[in-house]
Formats: structure tokens, C-alpha cells, sequence
């Protein structure tokens, strides 16, 4: 076990080191930072000294050394647009995704899951009908547009949720959090809401398809035909093993709605990482995008990593063909 | 439409009445601003920048200001003038102005932010070029001497705001940003300015709340209703709309064209146009022996003027107004806008759409099939930029001009113009005059590109005379005979078709009913001269 997640950490840090190699390499196609720091008025001369500043005239892959001398240090350098330090930033754009997107992933999994299984066993109720045709709105509209309907509706129209922002939040040390203020309660609503409808519906499909499956396997007849309660055989038996694919699925998505939380967040004026990152491309604020993708490279490999061992935990085999394979029999 | 007619010609008209007169408020009360994005610093002398500079100028003061129509009006200092020596400008500051931490404001202050801006890593360091030295005659007489004459110094002071030289000092914020440092800069994130508004919280890209300065030298003089301001970056456009309809915002700045008409025609709700100091146009290559990006070898298509005259014909800025701006332009011949000193009627021409002539004169310049070029066009930053574009390559069509149209982000488009020598043949650029001089203009985007001038000037026109008649408009103190030099050179241009103008931009703020903000020329909106209505 300790052997297996030395070797996940030693791949993962070889890939952030390629995530940061290929960032690096996409930067200058991007654009030149000094066209939007240096005003209007500013003459060749000046935009000459301002690049060479930056380090913008050395090399790339001095830059890259540099770059990567400093990240291990978790030094990020000072951002080009704001004239503040990176890891400030990140630290205090942090909290608003991470509360956005687990409250997304809560909602995904959770709601995603029972509606699943509730559209399996239920497959021909009126409500499984409904709740299929809803789901479709969610994998087929684009999340602007859910978020632009949203609103529409409830802030313009019916003038109960705010329209952007993250209302009053509260501070807890580094963190800030709007979960303790009605305001704050009210504005992460029609965000997670948004974030979260694409993955509910995929997690829904995904786990009524294998449930549908599962059930009709040899061991769920054997079960039935054995007199187990259904409800048993349901959640015991039948949604256990369906939750495998599932993992990988929610686990990989979890990851994208942390990394990849920038149109919600540019739609409803999110304050997190997503909007600080489009911002920064904007800009070409190369410090700041080499610090994000370094941190969506980060969550995707932990997330990985806990996926790989929930596997364990979730499928027994697979503990057991380690186990053949160790034992060398 | 009749109301948005009206709504324009009122702001125009309102212009005139509102700058700098002595008013009873009728109601006070707090706002929320919203535009699209957030000021980048409040270190007033880091950033040349629009949106910086326009929260900065609520917290922070210039010598002279700008009100809303472009007109110099006093701030921090109450008079200036030329002395005797030509070299020597000579500015009385306004007495009994204290900074909001209460310490009393000097020409101390004024020399000391002035250095700080004249740093190397300042952004504002090219606007003070020109001086030679400071110095302090009493507390609050202030001596510039310029290097050479300059007669129109006060014109680059508009956005040079004074920092309290003791506050600065204190904090440790006397250099301006350093992006080797490790730490940031104090002011980035707090100020102390002698502004009509404190800051009170600042969260960057998030809100920043500012209230009214009770004990602001201007009390009496400006409107001052409002009491609080609360400024919030809202980036997406149908967000911001949102929120404005929502009632959770009072006023919105960038006002996106297509969401116009449907917001005047809101009772709740109240929309002012007006120009911007800012024109759009495209510039060719005129210069060089054969483009890079063309069909056509041996020679330049653009080195033509009938080429340039049958183009500045066949552009429709008619149908591009009506069409890619929906009526919110103001079509022009000229690239200076109107309200620039140099700018006439009579220079602003727009040719007779004429497509037989425009073919004839393609003919006769030698190329009735046209040919092929590259157009580059920015795709973020004016209103509808690459849909101008998109237009513009239909029109050229029609007389075998073939464009093939390359849009991209401004941070790819402005190096293809500013590097030396330029990367492109024809691109589109839009331009701002802040110091209202047609100086600016000619330096810019007429001059031979040289270390110091001609910038922008990616046509590779060159022109011994502009260039001699241009720098000698900075030597020269009699301002007749300056403006006489200056109708020569404009008068020179317009007949060489160096550019060809599009339109001025038009702005358009929206907000509630009982708010009366203009439209700013230079879209900085000074919430000091806002009133608010009953």
C-alpha cells in the first residue's frame, strides 16, 4: 500500500512538472504582457526596460528554471496585473470555489445518485418520466445559459436571490465562508444550482444505466429467488456495485468543478479562482496562470489519487488481485 | 428612438450647465456602481488606465481636472499660469485642503508624488517628461520648469494625482510598483488622497465601498449627494444588465450596445449617451516596397493614394453604424474627435458613398482586380471591434479588395503595431486624445517612428515636414500661431488618406431614475458632480 501511493505522488509530481513545462511553452502564444502594463503613452524605450523587468527577454527555459525554482518554494512571484503577490491571491480566491464547487458536488452526487436509483427501480412511474425529460435540459443546455435563465427568473422577474456576488460573507482565520449569513446562503443558491445541474443529470444517467444493469444480473435473480427483501437487494446488493464506475466518474468531476468552475463563476461574478484565471488570460498576467494551472494540476491528482483508493474500498477484487499478485502464487 | 434622441441631446446640452457650478442638493443618498471591470490598483501612479484612474479620481485629486465635456477645470490647484520665463509654469494651489487623515496638503506633496510618478517603474512617467525641475516657492505656490516650451503642460496633469508625501513616507509605499518585490505595496490596497470620497473597505475584483468626505474642500461648490459609493466589477454583460434590473445595483457604466434600447425604454430606468474621446480607424501600410500579406509583388497597392481614396469611399460608416453599432456611433472623417483643440467641421468629411468612382479610381491606380491583404483586428477591446471589421471586408469586397481578416485578443494585436517595424499591413486601432490636443495625435500616429515618437504609427508614413511642423508645435508659445500651425499639418493629412476613420464611440451609462450622472468624455464619470433628484 505505502509503495503504491509512493509511486501515485512520484507520477504526480512528474506531472506537474509536464503541466508546467506545457504551460510554459503556450504562454508566448498568448500574448505580451508589456502591450497591456505599459500605457498608451509609454515609448519603445520604456516598454524595453519593462519587459526586461519582467525577465521577459530571457529565454524560455531560463524562464521556466526560474519558474520552477520558485514554485518550489511555493513562490509564485507578483502578479502583473494587480501588483500583488500570487499565493495572496490564490489564497483569498480559494475559499469562494471550494465552497462552490463541494456544495456542487454534494448536490451532484447526492440527488444525482437517488434520482438514479429511484428512475432504476421506478423505471415506467410517471416520475421517472419527468425526471428523464428534465435531465436532459441539463446535459444538452450550456451552463451560461442555465445560469442566464436562473437569473432571469429569480433575481430579475421574481427578485429573490441576488443576480451576482457572494453577498456578506463571514471570516474564519484565512477562510471565508458565506454559509453563515442569509445573504451569503442566498447568493451561493442559483451557483450551485448551475455548477452542479450538468453533473446531477450525468451522474443520474450514469448510475440508472448501471443499475439497470446490475439488476439484471444472474446473483439478483439468485438474491429474489433466495426471498431477500427488494429493498435489500436494491441498495445492499444491486447499488454497491453499480458505485464503482460512479466513483471514477464523480471523482474526475469533482476535480473539473474545482479547476474548471469559470463559467459559472464569470456568469454569476463569482470571486473565485475561475474568474481570477480568465481575468489573468486577459491580461496575459503569466504569474497568475502559471500558479492556477499548477493548482488545477494539483487537484487533479489528488483527486485521482483518492479515487484510485476508494476503488480498494468499494471493490474488494481488487485488494485480493494484489494480494495473488504479492503473494506469488 | 425619439427618447434616446432626446436623452443624447440632454446630455450634451447638460454638459454645459453642470461642470463646476454651485448647487442645492435636493436629496442625498448611497449608490452602487457597477461597470465591467475593476480599477487594477489604487497606487495612483502604477497603472495609465481608464477604469484606474476613474475610481482614483474619487479618493485621489489632480492639479487640474476634466469635468465630464473635457473642459480644464481647477482642482488642487486654484490658478496656473506661464510666468515670464517661458520655461517656467507657475501653479497656486487651493488653500485649507487636508488629506482624509487629516494632515494639511502642501506643494510638498505635490513635488513628492510628482517624483514618485517620475520613477522609472512608474506608468505615469511619460506624461511628466518634460519637466526639469521643481520647486516650492511658498506652501502653496508650486514652480514646474519644462526642459523646452511647453505650452500645453497642464493638459498632461489631468490624471496625476498627489499622494500625502507623510503618509507615504510612514507606510513605506514611496516606490511605485516593483514586480521583483516580495512584499506588496501599501498603496495598492489603501489610500489617503484629498478626494470627495474615503476609502472605506477594499476587496479587489470583489467591491470597493468609499464614503463621502464631509470635510471636502468643494463642499458647496459640487453637488456631493451622494454618500456613499459602493463599486462593484461585474463582468459578464447580461449580469450586469441583471443586477441594474434587478434594483440591486443604481448605476451601470458599460452599458452593452444591444441592451440600449431595451433599458431607455424602461420606466424604472434612465440611459445617457454620449461621445467618447475616442476614434476608431484603420491604418495602412503605406510605406513599404511590397506587402507581406498580398497577392501583389514588387510593389504596395497601399502606397497608392487612390487606393486609400477609393477604400475611405467604398467603407460604408453609414451602414456600419446602423448595422454592427446599432445608431450608437457618431461616424466621422477625422481621427481626432470633436472636443480635441485642432479638430474643425470642415476636416471632418465623410466621402459621398460613391461605389462607380471608387471603382474607377482603383482602375486608374492600376489594380481594376483588386488584390489580397490581411486585416488585423482586435476582438476585445472597442465596442462591436470585430464586427466593424467583419463589415469592412464585405465593403472592400465589392471592389476586389479580398481581406482576409485575422481577429485576435488586443495582448496578440497591439505588439503586432507597437513592435519595430511593425507586423501587420492594415489593422484596426482606436485612439483617445486625454491631454484634447491634436499634438497627441500627430505624435503618435503621423510621426516618423522613431525611440521617442511615433509609437502607434504602424503605416510607416514618413513625412520630413509633419515631423519638423509636429515637434515644433511643442516649442511654439503663441497659441494662434500654434493653431494655425496645427490646421496646416491636419489640413496635409486629411488629403494624404493615411487613415481611414470610422466613427466615434459612443457611451452609454444606465441608471436609476432619480440619478442624474453624464456621460465623461474620457468615461472616468466624477460621482462629485452627480446630483440626485427627488
Amino acid at each position: 500500500m505505502i509503495a503504491y501511493i509512493l509511486k501515485s505522488v512520484g507520477q504526480a509530481i512528474l506531472v506537474l512538472v509536464v503541466v508546467a513545462a506545457l504551460a510554459f511553452s503556450m504562454f508566448r502564444f498568448i500574448g505580451d504582457p508589456v502591450a497591456n502594463m505599459a500605457g498608451q503613452e509609454a515609448s519603445q524605450q520604456d516598454r524595453r526596460e519593462l519587459a526586461e523587468r519582467l525577465g521577459l527577454n530571457d529565454p524560455v527555459p531560463i524562464q521556466f528554471a526560474r519558474f520552477l525554482a520558485n514554485a518550489a518554494f511555493g513562490e509564485f512571484g507578483m502578479s502583473y496585473r494587480q501588483g500583488r503577490k500570487v499565493s495572496a491571491l490564490i489564497a483569498e480566491r480559494m475559499p469562494a470555489t471550494v465552497e462552490l464547487a463541494v456544495l456542487s458536488a454534494l448536490l451532484a452526487t447526492g440527488f444525482g445518485t437517488l434520482l438514479g436509483v429511484y428512475t432504476a427501480i421506478r423505471r415506467n412511474s410517471w416520475g421517472a418520466h419527468i425526471v428523464m425529460g428534465i435531465s436532459l435540459i441539463g446535459v444538452s443546455l450550456p451552463t451560461f445559459l442555465i445560469g442566464i435563465g436562473l437569473i432571469y427568473l429569480f433575481a430579475v422577474e421574481l427578485k429573490w436571490l441576488p443576480s451576482f456576488g457572494r453577498g456578506e460573507t463571514v471570516k474564519l482565520g484565512w477562510w471565508t465562508t458565506g454559509l453563515l449569513t442569509p445573504s451569503g446562503r442566498a447568493s451561493l443558491i442559483m451557483p450551485v444550482l448551475t455548477l452542479g445541474f450538468f453533473q446531477l443529470t450525468l451522474i443520474m444517467r450514469l448510475v440508472r444505466a448501471q443499475m439497470l444493469e446490475t439488476l439484471r444480473t444472474d446473483y439478483v435473480k439468485f438474491a429474489r429467488a433466495r426471498g431477500l427483501p427488494e429493498s435489500r437487494i436494491q441498495f445492499r446488493h444491486a447499488l454497491r456495485n453499480t458505485l464503482v464506475p460512479v466513483v471514477t466518474i464523480a471523482g474526475l468531476q469533482l476535480g473539473s468543478v474545482i479547476a474548471f468552475a469559470i463559467i459559472t463563476e464569470s456568469v454569476f461574478q463569482w470571486p473565485g479562482l475561475g474568474a481570477l484565471f480568465v481575468q489573468a488570460v486577459q491580461f496575459v498576467d503569466i504569474p497568475v496562470m502559471a500558479a492556477y494551472l499548477m493548482f488545477v494540476a494539483v487537484v487533479f491528482v489528488v483527486v485521482n489519487l483518492i479515487v484510485d483508493l476508494t476503488y480498494v474500498l468499494l471493490d474488494p477484487r481488487l485488494k485480493s488481485s494484489t494480494a495473488v499478485v504479492g503473494g506469488g502464487k | 428612438m425619439a427618447r434616446f434622441v432626446d436623452t443624447f441631446v440632454s446630455a450634451i446640452v447638460a454638459g454645459a450647465l453642470i461642470s463646476g457650478l454651485a448647487t442645492t442638493s435636493a436629496e442625498a443618498r448611497a449608490i452602487k456602481w457597477a461597470r465591467s471591470g475593476d480599477a487594477l490598483t489604487l497606487d495612483p501612479h502604477a497603472q495609465n488606465e481608464g477604469p484606474t484612474h476613474a475610481l482614483s479620481h474619487h479618493i485621489y485629486e489632480p492639479l487640474v481636472l476634466r469635468d465630464h465635456t473635457g473642459k480644464a477645470i481647477p482642482a488642487l490647484a486654484e490658478s496656473w499660469a506661464l510666468t515670464a520665463d517661458p520655461l517656467v509654469w507657475e501653479f497656486k494651489l487651493r488653500k485649507g485642503v487636508t488629506f482624509h487623515d487629516g494632515t494639511a496638503f502642501t506643494a510638498d506633496d505635490v513635488i513628492y508624488s510628482f517624483e514618485r510618478a517620475r520613477q522609472p517603474t512608474s506608468d505615469m512617467k511619460s506624461l511628466l517628461s518634460s519637466v526639469d525641475t521643481m520647486t516650492k516657492v511658498d506652501d502653496h505656490t508650486l514652480r514646474i520648469k519644462t526642459k523646452g516650451p511647453n505650452p500645453i503642460f497642464p493638459s498632461n496633469l489631468n490624471d496625476l494625482f498627489v499622494m500625502s508625501k507623510a503618509w507615504t513616507e510612514k507606510n513605506n509605499a514611496g516606490k511605485v510598483q516593483d514586480f521583483k518585490a516580495k512584499e506588496e505595496n501599501f498603496s495598492v490596497r489603501n489610500a489617503n488622497g484629498t478626494g470627495p470620497f474615503i476609502l472605506v473597505s477594499r476587496e479587489p475584483d470583489v467591491k470597493t465601498v468609499m464614503k463621502r468626505n464631509d470635510a471636502y474642500w468643494g463642499k458647496g461648490q459640487v453637488p456631493l449627494d451622494i454618500t456613499e459609493i459602493t463599486y462593484l466589477p461585474i463582468k459578464a454583460d447580461a449580469t450586469r444588465v441583471a443586477a441594474l434590473l434587478s434594483g440591486e445595483v443604481d448605476f451601470v457604466q458599460d452599458v452593452p450596445v444591444q441592451d440600449i434600447q431595451k433599458l431607455s425604454s424602461d420606466p424604472k430606468l434612465q440611459v445617457n449617451v454620449g461621445p467618447e474621446n475616442r476614434s476608431i480607424f484603420f491604418g495602412m501600410n503605406v510605406g513599404d516596397k511590397e506587402l507581406k500579406t498580398s497577392d501583389v509583388k514588387g510593389k504596395n497597392p497601399f502606397a497608392e493614394k487612390k487606393v486609400r481614396a477609393a477604400m475611405n469611399i467604398i467603407i460604408n460608416r453609414s451602414t456600419i453604424q446602423r448595422v454592427t453599432m446599432r445608431g450608437q456611433s457618431l461616424p466621422t472623417g477625422i481621427i481626432a474627435p470633436p472636443g480635441v483643440n485642432g479638430y474643425t467641421k470642415d476636416l471632418d468629411v465623410i466621402p459621398a458613398a460613391d461605389a462607380a468612382k471608387a471603382k474607377t479610381l482603383m482602375a486608374e491606380a492600376g489594380y481594376p482586380d483588386g488584390f489580397s491583404v490581411t486585416l488585423h483586428c482586435p476582438n476585445d477591446r472597442y465596442i462591436n471591434d470585430e464586427a466593424i471589421c467583419q463589415a469592412a471586408v464585405g465593403q472592400l469586397a465589392t471592389i476586389g479588395i479580398k481581406v482576409n481578416l485575422v481577429s485576435q485578443s488586443k495582448s496578440i494585436h497591439f505588439p503586432l503595431i507597437q513592435r519595430n517595424p511593425p507586423e501587420t499591413d492594415f489593422f484596426l486601432l482606436g485612439w483617445g486624445v486625454p491631454t484634447f490636443d491634436s499634438h497627441y495625435v500627430f505624435t503618435f500616429l503621423y510621426h516618423t517612428r522613431t525611440d521617442k515618437e511615433g509609437g502607434w504609427n504602424a503605416t510607416r508614413y514618413s513625412n520630413a515636414e509633419i515631423d519638423k511642423l509636429t515637434v515644433g508645435l511643442t516649442q511654439e508659445t503663441d497659441l494662434t500661431k500654434r493653431n494655425q500651425t496645427i490646421a496646416q499639418i491636419w489640413k496635409a493629412l486629411q488629403d494624404e488618406v493615411i487613415y481611414i476613420p470610422i466613427h466615434i464611440q459612443t457611451l452609454a451609462y444606465a441608471m436609476k431614475p432619480d440619478l442624474e450622472i453624464p456621460v465623461d468624455i474620457s468615461n472616468q464619470p466624477k460621482l462629485k458632480f452627480a446630483k440626485v433628484k427627488k
